[in-house]
């Protein structure tokens, strides 16, 4: 398994989650400011993680054919669910008293959500960002099928060849970057919880001195 | 022609999944409710499991396929073995997070070890272990497309000639109705946990 | 009968309890109650053997409960947690069999136990025996939480702050069943609380606990009337009815009161008077001492020609010191006709005052809390 591989899987991993990141947020605010197309929304992106990775990927492919971007736009669909799902659920959950006293002040509705809510619903979004991260490194494994290499392409040549150690050393990569990127983003995780958790204790003081 | 073998891939791939999937529910479940009455140990043993759970579907065949060969039940073994892991990781979380008051009612009621499991404890965690019955079906959905890597059927057969010899009528032939496998499979299980799940505990897995 | 016989239990250094010897009659509704972190909830807990004791013996009618099988210990005996007790995934005729089923009753009894329980509160067993206990509010889900622990008819009932999660209301109602319940079905209740007027509501006998140890077990007349400790009296606080002539006058003057420096001028004092709206101010020296009174008053009637209150100042108004005697106090205010009275500290600096107004209050919560 070479260092190219292991780069062209991180880079599938990246790519992905930057589009799946610049389509799900928006998404998942839109589901928090409008709830009626919240149901759709959420039963798509849903249905999307359900459908089986290569048959989402060979649909794809029949669109963009075979190649990295096909896989890209395969695993950043994938990872639609938890990113959406966290940024409304991150959205919902700020601190109502931290809501009211932006409205009170006479911010307003886009103001509020890009100087208020977003910046305190971050450490939950940056948790779904987490889970989708961790997710794609495995699914990305899928990219050899259609052409996208990766480590995919070097544990697939492994069982074709029906070389064990090949298929071990690959494996133990794949591991390795999909349990450094869990922990290092929990630790990141885990930074920003304790400091929101800061902010909230100042909001409800907030609140409470307001009422 | 195609018509007759996308049906028989269909049931090939149904076959593997229900197959696979009961035996990992129940080896799951079973592990889990172990782990759960060893709290201490399974501190440790837990991220394991959980490194274990990242390791992709296909590298189980491949293993399995290196020293079993090319046997349906190398895939089968395979896809147990990956579905055991979300149902074993929820049974054991969902126990723990069972709230001690009620475990401790229960022993203050003079239920067993035993009875405190079966008729609170289980139940409290039902919802989490449907939760990872429902990971686990669409996840062995998902890799016995893969089983046809080794050559041994499914819907993958089809998704995989058609992705060689780029021909797109092919893949859509074979991923199409594993979508739709896999959604209405999904759609199953939210049924069958609405059904069972007792009124009372419905407003506690909304959380 | 339940007793203890030199119980001690500790977690890690710290003593839970220490050398603990009590006994509860049959029929008698114990409570107990202490500070927290006093061993009340512990002790209790050892009851049914859901907490063993490191030292000592517990029995129950003479029987020693450690040679006893736990569970079938609990089943002989009720539990009643707070709110969170009932098994949510079960019906609240579920609920209520649950002993009785692990006593494997058969069916038809377990449901005639459900009816007669049910009907016991007066919930229409046809409304609420297929309930789940989310279903209903924090009252019902209680009742059946008492209900449960009483379905296998066991003589004794541990109840560990069954109520404390109740809005005031309908607790009282509660505990007005609740000593219904056991009087009519004649239970051994052993009930843990922390709040003192439930406990003197109840209780026929207190078990009042500290640092792991009795303070004070005794009936609450007893206890109203001779607290032990000043822990004790402190708990009773309000509800103590003890002889009036044992409070001093502290204990109901008022504090935030208006005062002036001796060297202010006229107009600043009047304005202060009418800024807080009354129409007279304590004058006070640099170092807080009392100098006396100034009225509007006399303001109107000599204040003419001069520019501090100095002159001004009258010492007319009956001080007290703050540990004096309440009764003597109420009856100078009573027969006087004065509005109030000065209280002062030992070193004569000013502590308060006690008005005709503070004193009904007082008298008010002495008499209904």
């Amino acid at each position: 398994m070479s260092l190219k591989l292991l780069w062209e899987h991180l880079y599938i991993v990246i790519c992905s989650e930057a589009l799946a990141i610049a389509v799900g947020l928006p998404l998942g605010i839109i589901c928090y400011l409008y709830p009626k197309p919240k149901k759709a929304i959420m039963q798509v992106v849903d249905i999307l993680q359900t459908i089986p990775t290569l048959a989402l990927l060979g649909i794809i492919m029949v669109f963009a054919g075979a190649g990295k971007i096909t896989v890209i736009i395969g695993i950043a669909l994938y990872s639609l669910l938890p990113i959406v799902r966290n940024t409304n659920l991150g959205l919902v959950q700020v601190n109502p008293g931290v809501k009211e006293a932006a409205r009170g002040m006479g911010m307003s509705k886009m103001y509020r959500l890009f100087n208020v809510e977003l910046p305190l619903a971050f450490p939950i979004v940056f948790t779904g960002i987490r889970i989708a991260t961790v997710n794609a490194v495995g699914s990305a494994v899928f990219a050899t099928f259609v052409g996208g290499g990766g480590i995919g392409f070097s544990i697939y040549n492994a069982i074709k060849a029906q070389n064990m150690g090949q298929l071990m050393k690959s494996t133990a990569a794949l591991v390795i970057i999909a349990v450094a990127l869990d922990f290092g983003m929990g630790l990141i995780e885990g930074s920003l919880h304790r400091g929101a958790e800061g902010k909230k204790k100042k909001g409800a003081h907030l609140s409470k001195k307001k009422a | 022609m195609y018509g007759k073998m996308l049906i028989n891939s269909i049931v090939t791939h149904v076959c593997y999944v229900i197959i696979s999937v009961t035996i990992g529910f129940v080896l799951g479940l079973i592990i889990g409710i172990l782990l759960s009455r060893i709290p201490k140990y399974s501190a440790y043993i837990f991220p394991i499991v959980s490194i274990f759970q990242t390791i992709p579907g296909i590298v189980f065949i491949g293993v399995l396929f290196l020293y079993l060969g090319m046997k349906p039940v190398t895939v089968i073994i395979a896809l147990s073995i990956y579905a055991m892991f979300p149902v074993l990781k929820n049974t054991y979380t969902g126990i723990l997070s069972v709230d001690e008051g009620y475990v401790e009612a229960a022993k203050g009621c003079g239920m067993s070890p035993y009875q405190a499991l079966f008729k609170v404890e289980l139940p409290l965690a039902f919802p989490n272990v449907i939760a990872g019955l429902r990971l686990a079906t669409v996840y062995t959905i998902s890799w016995a497309v893969l089983a046809s890597t080794i050559g041994l059927g499914g819907l993958g057969d089809f998704v995989y000639q058609g992705v060689s010899s780029n021909n797109n009528t092919l893949i859509i032939a074979g991923a199409i109705p594993a979508a739709i496998l896999a959604v209405v499979a999904g759609a199953l299980i939210d049924r069958l946990q609405k059904k069972i799940m007792s009124r009372g505990t419905r407003g506690e897995a909304a959380k | 009968m339940i007793k203890f016989d030199n119980v001690s239990k500790r977690y890690g250094k710290k003593q839970i309890l220490n050398k603990l010897s009590f006994e509860i009659p049959d029929g008698k509704f114990a409570v107990l109650i202490g500070p927290s972190g006093c061993g009340k909830t512990t002790t209790l807990k050892m009851i049914n053997r859901l907490i063993e004791p490191d030292e000592g013996k517990i029995y129950i009618d003479g029987k020693d409960i450690e040679s006893e099988d736990k569970v079938q210990l609990r089943r002989s005996i009720g539990y009643v947690i707070q709110q969170i007790g009932l098994f949510p995934n079960m019906t609240v005729a579920e609920n209520i069999c649950v002993v009785p089923k692990l006593l494997k009753y058969d069916k038809e009894r377990c449901d005639q136990i459900v009816h007669d329980m049910l009907n016991m509160v007066g919930m229409p067993y046809d409304e609420y025996a297929g309930k789940y206990p989310n279903e209903m509010s924090g009252g019902q889900q209680q009742r059946i939480g008492v209900l449960r622990a009483l379905a296998a008819s066991p003589p004794i009932v541990l109840m560990d702050e069954p109520f404390g999660a109740l809005d005031p209301l309908t607790r009282e109602v509660l505990q007005d069943e609740m000593k219904k319940l056991q009087k009519k079905l004649n239970k051994t209740i052993v009930f843990v609380t922390h709040d003192m007027g439930e406990a003197l509501k109840l209780a026929d006998t207190i078990i009042f606990m500290e640092k792991g140890q009795i303070v004070q077990m005794a009936p609450p007349e007893e206890m109203l009337k001779n607290p032990s400790s000043s822990l004790v009296r402190s708990f009773l606080g309000k509800h103590s009815d003890g002889e009036m002539s044992s409070i001093s006058v502290e204990d109901f003057m008022r504090t935030n009161i208006i005062t002036v420096d001796q060297d202010r001028g006229i107009l600043e004092c009047t304005e202060r008077m009418a800024r807080s709206g009354v129409d007279t101010v304590v004058v006070v020296d640099e170092e807080d001492k009392y100098v006396g009174t100034v009225s509007i008053r006399d303001i109107k009637l000599r204040g003419m020609g001069e520019n501090t209150i100095k002159p001004l100042i009258s010492r007319n108004v009956q001080t007290v010191q703050r540990d004096g005697n309440a009764q003597e106090c109420f009856d100078y205010l009573l027969n006087s006709g004065d509005n109030y009275v000065i209280v002062l500290n030992e070193d004569d600096t000013l502590a308060g005052i006690v008005t005709k107004n503070s004193m009904a209050k007082a008298l008010s919560e002495a008499l209904w809390g």
